[in-house]
């Protein structure tokens, strides 16, 4: 099944929704290693460019994913759960959604307003054009703080949201972690 | 004949030069012999270079500190050599962190390799006042042979400028960073002035 159903996820979803997990992981890791300070300049501007090659292909993807979420229908929540449990899940997946858009966006904002100007030249393919944003140190500091604040929230959700399905799977043994491994008829 | 052509029309120039500046016109026209010499390159040179970017614009800059002579040769300027020497420790670009990342190992590697040298091998005339220069350039511990092509811009008794142009493979010296992003040439541009030694 490609589309969700009344309480299975969609092969749609489910690919979605593990690769952007995985350049999410991807795209932290290789953030945090390369502004290490101490890092060899050459590994450094190379390691950039590829981050947002790879950012920017989290930003499509989350940008379909966001529109498939709204135009799926959204499958019902495992038996068990109390009314704040699911209050919970659905404010971490909302917040998780809005930031795997904002932190690809803040990135980009940074890379526009630097005053290195660097070119972002996907998997050097094409051009994508800065964002209309005038550059300075200022606006660079700025929108660099927010992206690695953002970056660093994102990933203390992504955490709490795998070790809520690490718990479902093992502890209350449901189907939680289940039906976003793999679709089902219902 | 032809350094003598070369030399006649630079005098040309300047007399020309005196000719519209009356203050100027008491000074000596100089003469043929005036021209060959050695002359040490000053400080009101300008060695600017830019390297292109993808989408358009690029890293544009300039070297602060260089040395280096013109030794014009009296009968024929196809003997004459020039040697230049720059320290890449001074790279301007107008933002400190692309000045940083230039002399790091990425490119230049300043710490290990403070001076590019450039020795002329062999200079062909290619017109009335200008020429090629062929020689090696080494930079970043390898040495390569590059052309740059001069034009005479000013000459009088003590002062002799040229505006040197050419592109550099900077493959070709261990800094191929950013290539693609990034122009594998470097386009020099450079005033280059002798004072008479």
């Amino acid at each position: 099944m490609l589309r969700n159903g009344p309480d299975t996820f969609g092969w749609v979803t489910i690919l979605l929704h593990w690769t952007i997990a995985i350049l999410i992981a991807g795209l932290l890791v290789l953030g945090y290693i390369m502004t290490r300070p101490d890092i060899d300049p050459m590994l450094q501007f190379d390691l950039f460019q590829w981050h947002k090659s790879f950012g920017f292909t989290a930003l499509g993807l989350c940008i379909i994913r966001v529109l498939w979420w709204l135009a799926s229908r959204h499958p019902v929540a495992v038996a068990g759960l109390s009314v704040r449990e699911k209050w919970a899940s659905f404010a971490v997946h909302i917040l998780i959604l809005c930031l795997t858009l904002a932190v690809p966006f803040t990135g980009w904002a940074l890379a526009s307003t630097s005053t290195l100007d660097i070119p972002s030249f996907y998997f050097n393919l094409v051009v994508i054009p800065h964002l209309p944003l005038d550059k300075s140190t200022v606006a660079e500091t700025l929108w660099t703080t927010a992206h690695a604040i953002l970056a660093y929230g994102l990933a203390a959700l992504v955490l709490l949201h795998a070790a809520a399905a690490l718990h479902h799977h093992f502890i209350r043994h449901d189907a939680v972690l289940v039906r976003m491994l793999r679709s089902r008829r219902s | 004949m032809s350094a003598h052509s070369m030399v006649i029309t630079a005098a040309l120039m300047t007399l020309a030069g005196l000719v519209a500046h009356p203050a100027l016109s008491q000074a000596k026209a100089p003469t043929l012999d005036d021209a060959a010499g050695r002359y040490d390159i000053d400080g009101s040179s300008q060695i600017n270079f830019k390297v292109g970017q993808v989408g358009g614009g690029g890293i544009s800059g300039k070297f602060t500190k260089f040395s280096g002579t013109f030794q014009l040769d009296r009968g024929d300027i196809e003997k004459s050599v020039v040697e230049f020497a720059l320290f890449p420790e001074t790279v301007q670009t107008g933002e400190p962190r692309i000045e940083n990342f230039l002399r790091s190992t990425a490119v230049f590697d300043t710490a290990s390799y403070p001076k590019i040298v450039f020795r002329s091998t062999k200079i062909t005339r290619t017109g009335e006042d200008t020429a090629q220069i062929e020689g090696n350039l080494t930079a970043k511990g390898t040495t390569r042979t590059e052309h740059f092509d001069a034009t005479l811009t000013k000459w009088n008794r003590r002062v002799i400028g040229f505006h040197i142009q050419g592109g550099v493979y900077r493959t070709r010296y261990d800094m191929s960073v950013g290539i693609p992003i990034y122009s594998n040439i470097v386009e020099f541009d450079m005033m280059v002035n002798g004072q008479k030694h």
